[in-house]
């Protein structure tokens, strides 16, 4: 890769925009391809539209156009974990999301548990949930997971999570917790099937104790779900229910 | 993949602040059971520091000799390895899939 392409990509990548590099595999020309502009070597029309597609899905693959073959890799800007509740089991999390991809932003009001000192080096969000919500936009590389245990503070966070494409909603609390949430929300206007969207009790099933082990029960769950995984798959019937 | 702990490409970025020679090797395409998706870098200096993976670890042997080539002429290499390779039986992709890598120079 040419320094200067080379450059322009961790620019791209610092600025957390998507951009994809198109490599054609014979001879090793290159190109950026973001939205807009393509800048580098020629590219075909063809393999500029591949490209967008391949950012869209997210995966790295060979293309073939005219005889050549061309390797597009996306690099979208990390996942993001949005997470509600600057509590014992959230720095667990912040710990350990980064490892695997997660941009981590922490909101929570009550500045007595969002610190620095708690959360060296982590985004912290002191605004209402709703307000926070509303500005960080989750989209469909997001996951949120609500930590409070206060309605006051995990309902507006999750009814806001609701009307977004957030990939994972989870929200802390027993079943029986959950159910009077679930109530609450339904009278907000969120219909079963969207409320069915919360998973709760959060995170998989693994006798989780320590708020390090609940945290990883719940990434585990948030990957299971990202990957699709038969584990924590659910019947819509089930999942409504 | 952009969900790497590890940011490869960062990584090679430092190395060539520091007045490495820098290769870049990318797995383009995988069949078969291969541990790690198209996407998933491996970055090696001329001296030997390496960054990132392409394969469990059994290819990554004769990854950096082809990397030591391509920083030698500044011309990219495609790689293949897999069962019915001679290559891949002698460095062992124990994993039984094939993998097809491109390496190049960061120039």
């Amino acid at each position: 890769m040419r320094r200067a392409l080379f450059e322009a990509l961790q620019a791209v990548r610092a600025a957390k925009r998507p951009v994809l590099l198109a490599t054609r595999l014979a001879d090793g020309a290159q190109a950026l391809i973001a939205d807009p502009g393509v800048e580098g070597d020629a590219v075909p029309e063809a393999i500029i539209a591949a490209a967008h597609q391949a950012l869209r899905d997210d995966v790295a693959r060979v293309v073939e156009h005219a005889g050549e073959r061309w390797f597009l890799h996306p690099h979208n800007p990390p996942l993001r974990l949005i997470i509600v509740g600057a509590v014992h089991i959230a720095q667990g999390l912040a710990a350990m999301a980064p490892q695997l991809g997660f941009a981590v932003t922490v909101i929570d009001p009550r500045r007595f548990f969002a610190t620095a000192e708690r959360f060296p080096g982590v985004t912290l969000d002191d605004r209402w949930p709703d307000e926070a919500m509303a500005a960080l936009g989750p989209d469909r590389r997001s996951a949120v997971v609500t930590l409070t245990h206060d309605p006051k503070l995990d309902d507006p966070a999750l009814d806001a999570a609701l009307r977004t494409e957030a990939f994972y909603i989870g929200a802390l609390g027993s079943r029986r917790t959950h159910a009077a949430r679930l109530a609450r929300l339904a009278a907000l206007g969120h219909a079963p099937e969207t409320l069915a969207r919360i998973r709760g009790p959060v995170g998989l099933a693994i006798e989780a104790v320590t708020a390090a082990e609940i945290a990883l029960a719940i990434l585990a769950e948030i990957v299971a779900v990202r990957r699709g995984a038969a584990l924590v798959a659910r019947a819509p019937a089930e999942a409504a229910a | 993949m952009t969900e790497e702990a590890e940011d490869v490409l960062a990584i090679a970025g430092r190395w060539v602040a520091e007045g490495e020679t820098v290769a870049l090797a990318t797995v383009v395409e995988t069949w078969g059971s291969s541990p790690r998706p198209p996407g998933s870098r491996l970055a090696i200096t001329a001296s030997g520091r390496l960054a990132g993976s392409v394969s469990g670890g059994c290819i990554e042997g004769a990854v950096a000799d082809a990397a030591r080539e391509v920083m030698a002429t500044g011309a990219p290499k495609l790689l293949s390895f897999g069962v019915t390779n001679e290559r891949a039986w002698e460095v062992g992709l124990a994993c039984g899939g094939t993998v097809t890598v491109f390496v190049e120079k960061l120039a």
